[in-house]
């Protein structure tokens, strides 16, 4: 637990004196807050608006998680599929890879036309852009499985399914996880992108309208939030990934071969 | 057991072994023969790089021999057929980093069928008896090298097959230790009797343990020599002084070509051997 507090106290340390010259720096300059607030103009954005930015920030989480969970769902599976058939890993994996230099700003307009103002088109762009990470880093986590352990496996004359539920799976998730964790973090950026080309919710929303209102402490209230859900999402998956792999500690310990 | 005893346990006839690596042909056996029979304890020795993993996969069935036969039971099995047919120690001990000691002793019996918790219970009965008390929910990464090898070796020992194939089982153990599982294994054999095929670079581990010791020479390999060793059994550690081991070890160490060298590589058969 102190271990814990050490590990936060300078990170915070430092963020608190960010925010202290920040605040001097604005009253010494006069600037206004309509162009930079003060760190305590946020905060009292925060009091007077919490129901309103309350109610986008569940709207934006719902795109978040849901965007996110498909992705994961649908990476890890089609990472699955890839790994365990040439045919796809020839076909399928390059189209993937290729699909990435679609860019979102060309897509995110697209999925408007065709899915309207709802939910549906930000979860596709968070879904979307957090598909390539996990289903990358899982293709590279099964093939990543000790050649050696899988011949063992065969001569005690183990299924592919025993030696794919035995060996090659838990050899993977670590890198399942980095991929869930990166996928996790830009999932946020895209649904608040997708949030800006058109929406009538979610903190994406919120900033671009507040902005339009000069409400500058609102747009500064609302990215907070935004770093806090990214941050605290990308902990969750790191939290879990302690509680289910408590093997892992063991070997940033001790490095082998 | 369903076959009659005059029938070898493994046969091998005529193997050839090559790797096909870019065009590169590398010839890693040729022209082995010799059996294992029902309870017969052999050991293989032959110097670094003569084939003796390849041969023991080739036995397991994970490797295809370019040529010849591998006969187990009286039955010519092509090579994946053979899987699952043997108890496999391979060279390197091959934990999971992500199951405890005890889940790794108990994953050769888990993939045979027998129940999680069942299979747990097996492997923590013989924990004590291979030194492992204590350990049973440590994972790899906490033990020693010694001890890794060990739960490896439970893990091959506990799947019960009636052909146990070692490579170098006791290789990264230390001198006590080392003694400890000799003696453990033999008394193991002189339970179960199963047929045992040992890769070792120790010679006088060979002589030790087997019955017949099989000298394969350098790459490519080919037998050179076959030794039948005339120790009693049981086997004592008092024997180790005797004329007839020490007949035997010379023999072998000339057989591998390591009595024709200069003194110092004489002391130093092990670590030429290794
Ligand atoms: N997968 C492989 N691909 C290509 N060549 C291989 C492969 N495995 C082994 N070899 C080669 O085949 C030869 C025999 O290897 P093998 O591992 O059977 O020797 P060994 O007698 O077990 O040696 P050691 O005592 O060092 O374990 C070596 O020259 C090795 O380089
Ligand atoms: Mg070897």
């Amino acid at each position: 637990m102190t271990a814990t507090l050490q590990r936060w106290m300078w990170p915070i340390l430092l963020l608190a004196m960010f925010l202290i010259v920040w605040e001097v720096a604005v009253i010494l300059t006069d600037t206004p807050t309509w162009m930079l607030p003060r760190p305590t103009d946020i905060f009292a954005a925060f009091r007077e608006d919490h129901a309103l930015l309350w109610w986008h920030t569940q709207v934006t989480l719902t795109e978040v998680v849901i965007g996110f969970g498909v992705a994961l769902v649908s990476g890890v599976a089609i990472g699955i599929a890839i790994d365990s058939s040439p045919v796809l890993e020839r076909s399928l994996y390059p189209l993937i890879i290729a699909s990435q230099t679609i860019p979102m700003v060309v897509l995110a307009p697209l999925l408007l036309i065709w899915f309207g103002y709802g939910l549906t088109p930000k979860i596709i762009v968070a879904a979307l852009i957090a598909f390539f990470p996990i289903t990358v880093s899982t293709v590279d986590g099964l093939r990543a499985a000790d050649r050696e352990v899988m011949a063992m496996l065969r001569s005690f004359g183990a299924s592919g399914w025993n030696r794919f539920r035995l060996a090659k799976l838990p050899a993977a998730l670590p890198s399942i996880f980095s991929g869930a964790r990166i996928g996790v973090a830009v999932c946020v950026i895209a649904a608040v992108f997708g949030e800006l080309v058109g929406a009538s919710e979610g903190l994406g929303y919120l900033m671009q309208r507040s902005a339009s209102q000069f409400l500058t402490a609102r747009v500064f209230a609302a990215i907070f939030i935004l770093s806090f859900m990214g941050v605290g999402l990308f902990a969750l998956i790191s939290l879990l990934e302690r509680i289910l792999l408590p093997w892992r500690k063991y070997l940033s310990d001790r490095p082998r071969a | 057991m369903r076959n009659p005893s005059d029938i070898p346990r493994v046969r091998l006839d005529r193997i050839d072994a090559i790797y096909i690596e870019d065009d590169v042909t590398l010839e890693a056996l040729r022209d082995i023969s010799f059996s294992v029979e029902d309870g017969e304890f052999v050991a293989l020795v032959g110097p670094s790089g003569s084939g003796k993993s390849t041969l023991l996969d080739i036995i397991a069935g994970l490797y295809a021999p370019a040529g010849g036969d591998v006969i187990l039971d009286g039955e010519t099995l092509p090579t994946p057929a053979r899987l699952g047919a043997s108890s496999y120690m391979h060279q390197r001990d091959l934990l999971l980093p992500w199951r405890s000691a005890l889940d790794n002793a108990a994953l050769a019996l888990e993939v045979h069928g027998v129940p999680r918790k069942q299979a747990r219970q097996r492997a923590l009965e013989r924990f004590d008896e291979f030194g492992l008390a204590g350990f049973e929910d440590a994972y790899p990464a906490q033990l020693s090298g010694g001890m890794r090898q060990r739960v490896a070796f439970l893990r091959t020992v506990l799947a019960e097959r009636p052909l146990l194939l070692l490579d170098e089982p006791f290789g990264a153990l230390d001198a006590l230790s080392r003694v400890v599982l000799q003696s453990w294994l033999l008394d193991l054999w002189e339970r179960e009797r199963q047929a045992v095929l040992l890769v070792t670079h120790d010679v006088d581990e060979a002589v030790s343990m087997a019955d017949r010791v099989v000298v394969l020479s350098a790459r490519p390999g080919q037998i050179t020599h076959i030794e039948t060793i005339d120790l009693p059994r049981p086997r004592t550690r008092d024997m180790l002084t005797s004329e007839t081991f020490h007949r035997h070890r010379v023999a072998l160490l000339r057989a591998l070509g390591l009595l024709d060298q200069p003194q110092e590589a004489l002391i130093a058969s092990e670590v030429a051997l290794a």
